[in-house]
């Protein structure tokens, strides 16, 4: 590993990365939408070698008494072992939880999902959705990958229907109607290599350590969350640029491989 | 400062003040480096113990040595009552401030080796992980662990409409508010940790970027003062 580690620093001297994309260039993505039946909502995406599944529950609850006009976002996340020799399973580790934490922050900050439209009765009843991010293959880039699931399995996501108790009724199937969803939250990484900006990292690049600036950008280009992470720092004008590059990315994105999914 | 905005904060503070700051090293007898921290109504302890052996030996490494860290929001810290133990929010503060703070400190010096920093929230009114990174920055120094720089962090924000300074409570409760904790180094303002929560536009980054470097800096000054405060020559 620390051979490939090395070789992976040299190469960045002159700008070139070990499967020959350009710096900000992504590997392929793939978005597939509706890979379970018994998920409201679900997706699997393909980033190169990284294969995340995100699906999205629905159950019913009472609000929370701080707003009790409001739906209820539950993120999970967990890193499958058969996706790495790293992973052991188990209770969720600080990467697990701090990517979850990301994402779900990516997905509140945008209000792309209307909670008050998660409202059933006020102070009473109110949908909770629980997202759950597993990953099945990891080359990399999780956050990102895990981001673009589960915005994609919110898209596709549609209400179970309640019987005459006001219970979720898993005897009839899902209704038509779509979880409030308006827009497109995403997540993108930028990492610094020896002192340059890179995205979409495969795992041996990110085993060559530095720091990363996760930015989440809805449709209009704002952004909803920022997470630093990694060893290392970023001088303000990097912070700036990396802003700049998430922005373009998540709208190549959504241009591209969410308008072919949907 | 650069110039003051007339519209004033609840306390009276303007766009780029900060809340009264305290700050004392070496306040607690048995750690090996520690330090308390007050940003306004925010108050924090930090400790640090080690270089020490390291339990469970697996996470032993033989290169360098781990730094591990803790971060606490004492029952009462908080309005409603805090449930101790295992919390997402706290996993996740820790890792980030970890990982702050670990390009600092020659790790190298003490291979198979420990240091553990716990952080102990007493009162909150927002900044709780902020005030704790300047807090643990002023431990390790305390310690005695050979260190390349500082860290000093402060949260910049917006609320109605406004860029800040080191938000409170009250005002990161504001409709608009947009919360960004950030760390810069002493020398060179690397920036080592930066989240950010709401909703914001890129120029808003830059504006905030600005305003929490000024910040940053006036609590490096006071960083070193309170460390000198602690090891002068009488």
């Amino acid at each position: 590993m620390k051979a490939n580690k090395e070789y992976i620093l040299e190469m960045l001297k002159a700008s070139k990365r070990l499967d020959g994309r350009a710096l900000d260039e992504m590997r392929p993505i793939k978005i597939e939408i509706g890979i379970s039946e018994n998920a409201e909502g679900s997706a699997r995406v393909t980033i190169g070698d990284t294969v995340v599944l995100a699906g999205v529950k629905m159950a019913t609850a009472e609000p929370y008494s701080d707003s009790p006009d409001k739906g209820v976002m539950t993120t999970s996340a967990e890193f499958m072992p058969c996706a790495s020799h790293k992973f052991e399973g188990g209770r969720p580790g600080e990467v697990e939880v701090e990517l979850a934490r990301v994402v779900d922050r990516g997905i509140r900050g945008s209000e792309c999902l209307d909670f008050e439209k998660l409202c059933i009765t006020p102070g009473e009843k109110v949908w909770l959705s629980f997202l759950d991010i597993l990953v099945l293959d990891h080359d990399g880039n999780l956050i990102d990958a895990a981001g673009i699931a589960a915005a994609a399995a919110f898209l596709d996501a549609k209400f179970p229907a309640l019987d005459s108790e006001g219970k979720v009724d898993r005897s009839v199937p899902l209704t038509d109607k779509k979880l409030p969803m308006a827009g497109i939250p995403l997540a993108i990484t930028v990492r610094k290599i020896n002192g340059v900006l890179m995205l979409d990292t495969t795992e041996a690049e990110e085993e060559a350590v530095g720091a990363r600036v996760t930015i989440t950008t809805k449709d209009n280009g704002n952004i909803t969350s920022i997470q630093m992470g990694g060893i290392g720092g970023f001088t303000d004008a990097e912070i700036s640029e990396a802003a700049k590059i998430t922005e373009k990315t998540a709208k190549k994105l959504r241009d591209g491989a969410f308008k072919k999914a949907f | 400062m650069s110039e003051k905005k007339s519209g004033k904060r609840p306390d009276g503070r303007a766009y780029n003040d900060m809340r009264p700051v305290k700050m004392q090293v070496g306040v607690l007898k048995h750690a090996n480096g520690s330090a308390y921290v007050e940003f306004g109504k925010t108050h924090v302890y930090a400790s640090v113990h080690g270089p020490k052996k390291v339990h469970p030996r697996h996470m032993e490494d033989g290169e360098k040595a781990i730094l591990r860290c803790r971060y606490n929001m004492i029952p009462f810290s908080v309005n409603d009552r805090k449930r101790p133990g295992y919390d997402r929010r706290s996993v996740e503060i820790a890792k980030v401030i970890s990982e702050a703070l670990q390009p600092m400190v020659f790790l190298e010096e003490f291979p198979k080796s420990a240091i553990d920093i716990d952080l102990e929230i007493t009162q909150a009114d927002a900044g709780t992980r902020v005030a704790a990174l300047t807090a643990a920055s002023l431990a390790l120094a305390d310690a005695g662990i050979p260190m390349r720089d500082l860290v000093a962090a402060v949260a910049a924000g917006r609320a109605n409409g406004e860029i800040l300074l080191d938000l409170t409570k009250e005002e990161e409760d504001a409709k608009d508010a947009v919360d960004m904790p950030v760390a810069m180094t002493h020398r060179d303002n690397k920036v080592m940790l930066l989240q950010m929560d709401g909703d914001m536009s890129r120029e808003d980054l830059n504006q905030m970027l600005i305003v929490a470097k000024e910040g940053c800096a006036e609590l490096a000054k006071m960083q070193k003062a309170a460390l000198r405060e602690k090891y002068k020559v009488e």
